[in-house]
């Protein structure tokens, strides 16, 4: 069986076929409203093609230009979170019948058989913690796992990081793990197509139908150079290490409240954050009391609601907010998810409408003593 | 159990948020159905003098006329709740607040001996106790719906404070600040509106006012940033909530700045 092979850029649509037939809905990435985003794939044709990014703390842009590739471009807003973990759904119903005996019904999302074109190391890295959280033991979030199951990953080795990026210093990026990748296929681009790779048993049968033509030991160089040029190309960093008991010893540091007189607590960054899974239930009654509707949608720990009880609000101020997020995802989640919570895709970062860097902000924590 | 009876009352506004109520379409029905309307002008029915559970109030205070009725609808109802920018944050009209107003009123009017107006326009919760905040210009009728299904559910509504941010996150929109550099007021503006403009590509206006804990210091500063000098980024926060004193404060300080 191929479990490795060339697929020149021409047949791309044959990958896109091979998953049609096989039942899969095709999401992947496309340039929509100025940004990369995931959409419904039609053509290989709908693909980015010559499109690049530029990003910096509070901005992104693209720009067009005739390079052939269809992946050089790091990632835009999101990635696999809504399409798993959506915005915001209905998780039950209830409705009351005439002699007002109340009967709950819990509504589940269709099962779809998805497949992803085009997901990114950092991207994956993420989507193992967000099963880690969702998919815990005995407790399972049903809607989750719903979309899990059907999921099809075809993943591109990152060729071009953005300025933002830091998966490196993180251990998630910018190529997908030889082993254990938690993916099906494994793609690096080239000039005039693509090294494809198995990852899964799926991938490999999934492999078998492309035809794909042996890989030479020219394109093996050119792979092997340009992940190293990704590696070599990123210049934050972030210690993957438990930041716990360096942060323990910060909570006083003077720079949460300079973090705080520059952040907007506006939730971009935990929305935008691949990891990030908080979310709020609210009810949406029916105006003649005769049912009602449960859903949840995406929170943020920088929401004055996020950390109310009871008439009280532990995190009044985004001070306290702000550590809450670091301390969090930087400490606490090694706990929780024995790693850090963050991937180093650099979201948070390109999509803070006010430039704060979280690499920076680690660092000037890490720098003094109080 | 006798129907709740509700009023929709109008001051000094342009209309537009009792139309959420028009525009309920089918729950409109359902809605009549569970409520007793005794007053609503813009959809015929009159009797501004009942006493109701809950009133309506669209509209600002901007006349000796306007304030005393609206003590007297205070004390006729249970239950009082402000609907849209004018009623809560003093709406366009309260623009007059920051100009000579007099001088306007002699320019424009033969005969300005006429004109009754206060000094000042006046957001309803300056004169009378308010229960409940309905934030929009307009309102939508998703509020409309949710504030008068909580409490027919005899629950009360929830505030909605986040900000805007969050929604247009959540609607997957693109972030028009970083992508294009538009000078959105979404991370210091009050959520409800379904991050309607971002969602076409517009920046954010502030129309559903200060959103809780906004920081409209690090805001104008990075409006600043975005080529906004200090006149134009005060403009920014004096829109329909003008009055509310968290953006009067930035506006005031951002005049100052050059």
């Amino acid at each position: 069986m191929t479990t490795h092979g060339y697929l020149a850029r021409e047949y791309f649509g044959r990958l896109l076929e091979a998953l049609r037939n096989s039942g899969y809905r095709c999401v992947g990435p496309q340039v929509l409203d100025g940004a990369i985003q995931y959409r419904d794939l039609p053509n290989a044709q709908a693909l980015p093609s010559g499109w690049r990014d530029s990003q910096a703390p509070g901005r992104y842009r693209l720009e067009h230009s005739n390079n052939p590739r269809q992946f050089a471009w790091a990632n835009g807003p999101q990635a696999l979170k809504p399409f798993l973990f959506a915005p915001r759904e209905t998780l039950w119903c209830v409705e009351r019948d005439a002699r007002g005996a109340l009967s709950f019904r819990a509504v589940l999302p269709e099962a779809q058989a998805l497949a992803v074109i085009g997901v990114r190391a950092c991207d994956l890295a993420a989507l193992h913690l967000q099963d880690a959280h969702f998919l815990q033991g005995q407790f399972q979030d049903a809607q989750y796992a719903a979309r899990r199951d059907g999921l099809f990953l075809v993943a591109v080795n990152c060729t071009h990081p953005a300025a933002t990026c830091f998966c490196v210093s993180t251990g998630d990026g910018p190529d997908v793990p030889e082993a254990n990748g938690g993916c099906d296929l494994v793609l690096d681009e080239v000039d005039d197509g693509f090294i494809v790779r198995s990852a899964s048993e799926r991938g490999a049968s999934l492999i078998a139908q492309l035809g794909l033509a042996p890989v030479t030991l020219a394109q093996q160089t050119v792979v092997a150079d340009q992940r190293q040029q990704a590696r070599e190309a990123q210049t934050r960093m972030l210690p993957s290490r438990d930041l716990r008991p360096l942060l323990d010893t910060r909570l006083e540091h003077p720079r949460w409240a300079d973090v705080a007189a520059r952040c907007l607590s506006c939730g971009n960054c935990t929305s935008v954050c691949p990891t990030c899974f908080c979310h709020s239930d609210h009810e949406s009654p029916a105006i003649d009391g005769s049912d009602s509707t449960h859903y949840r949608e995406w929170d943020s720990c920088f929401t004055q609601g996020h950390s109310y009880i009871h008439g009280i609000t532990l995190r009044a101020d985004t001070r306290l907010r702000y550590r809450q997020w670091l301390t969090h995802k930087l400490g606490a989640w090694h706990d929780q998810y024995g790693r850090s919570g963050c991937v180093g895709c650099g979201r948070c970062i390109s999509w803070c409408p006010v430039g704060i860097d979280i690499t920076e902000e680690v660092a000037a924590l890490a720098a003094d003593t109080p | 159990m006798e129907k709740p009876r509700i009023a929709v009352h109008k001051f000094s506004s342009c209309d537009g948020c009792q139309l959420a109520f028009l525009d309920l379409g089918e729950d409109l029905l359902t809605l009549t159905a569970q409520i007793d309307i005794r007053h609503f002008a813009e959809a015929g029915i009159l009797g501004e003098d009942e006493a109701v559970d809950i009133a309506f109030i669209e509209g600002s205070i901007s006349t000796p006329a306007d304030e005393e009725r609206i003590r007297r609808i205070r004390e006729r109802s249970r239950l009082l709740i402000t609907i849209g920018a004018c009623a809560t944050a003093g709406g366009l009209q309260a623009l007059r607040n920051l100009a000579d107003a007099k001088a306007w009123t002699a320019a424009v009017y033969a005969s300005p001996e006429y004109i009754s107006s206060l000094d000042k326009v006046q957001p309803i919760r300056a004169l009378v106790p308010v229960d409940f905040e309905l934030w929009g210009c307009p309102v939508n009728s998703r509020q409309i719906l949710a504030a008068v299904g909580s409490l027919l559910n005899g629950v009360v509504p929830i505030d909605e404070r986040d900000k805007v941010c969050m929604e247009c996150k959540r609607q997957l929109a693109v972030c028009v600040m970083v992508s294009e550099g538009k000078p959105c007021m979404g991370p210091v503006t009050r959520t409800g509106c379904g991050a309607l403009c971002p969602r076409f590509g517009r920046a954010c206006y502030a129309c559903y006012g200060p959103a809780e804990t906004p920081n409209t210091e690090a805001l104008g500063a990075r409006l600043r940033g975005l080529g906004l000098v200090g006149h134009e980024i005060a403009q920014q926060f004096l829109g329909t909530t003008n009055q509310m004193p968290v953006f009067l404060d930035a506006a005031q300080r951002w005049e100052k700045t050059p």
